[in-house]
């Protein structure tokens, strides 16, 4: 559960999603659920000219099982924090 | 989860779906699940090529198993009118490699 936490702190964030057909979007993530399902809103896809197949997409769900990669904003992560959940998560509590 | 990006806020508008092996189908959203199996009403196929514009196949009431799906796009009607698909060509998206 610690990654659907983690990205559930992210909502409202610019995220790029890179799927496993090599496809990237970038939006702002909208929600997330407990299969790391993603919604995003304002979405564009990265490369345009070489993927028009989305070009009157602004709101998009991507199915948890097809992304490869979430590109965060560099402030979108408090190590911190991560590290204690991490360990909290090993420890299996 | 009131907050999960469930499909509820599509029901009965028109979504572009791209499969897993890189097709892209409209139509309008009737139905799905938890599995994102999904039921679309009015259905077409857009099929890009490099050699011609957009060739759009009907293909009417159709059912995608959730496992083959990759993205569903609410597809914004204005935006879409607004494209010449006779003029836009592309490769084919990749399939998906798991």
């Amino acid at each position: 559960m610690l990654f659907f936490s983690y990205f559930k702190e992210l909502v409202g964030k610019e995220v790029t999603v890179e799927l496993k057909n090599d496809l990237a979007i970038r939006g702002t993530l909208h929600s997330v659920d407990q299969y790391l399902n993603i919604k995003l809103e304002n979405t564009r896809v990265v490369d345009q000219d070489k993927y028009p197949h989305m070009l009157s997409v602004r709101n998009c769900f991507i199915r948890g099982s097809v992304v490869r990669y979430v590109q965060l904003p560099p402030d979108g992560v408090d190590i911190d924090i991560l590290h204690d959940a991490t360990r909290r998560e090993a420890r299996g509590a | 989860m009131a907050t999960g990006p469930g499909l509820e806020s599509l029901v009965d508008q028109t979504i572009s779906v791209i499969t897993n092996d890189g097709r892209n189908i409209v139509g309008v959203l009737k139905g799905f699940d938890q599995a994102t199996n999904i039921i679309l009403d009015e259905s077409h196929e857009r099929v890009y090529s490099t050699k011609e514009g957009v060739q759009q196949l009907v293909l009417g009431l159709y059912i995608i198993r959730g496992d083959n799906i990759s993205v569903v796009g609410e597809l914004d009607e204005e935006l879409d009118s607004s494209l010449d698909l006779s003029k836009l060509r592309a490769h084919p998206l990749k399939p998906v490699i798991h």
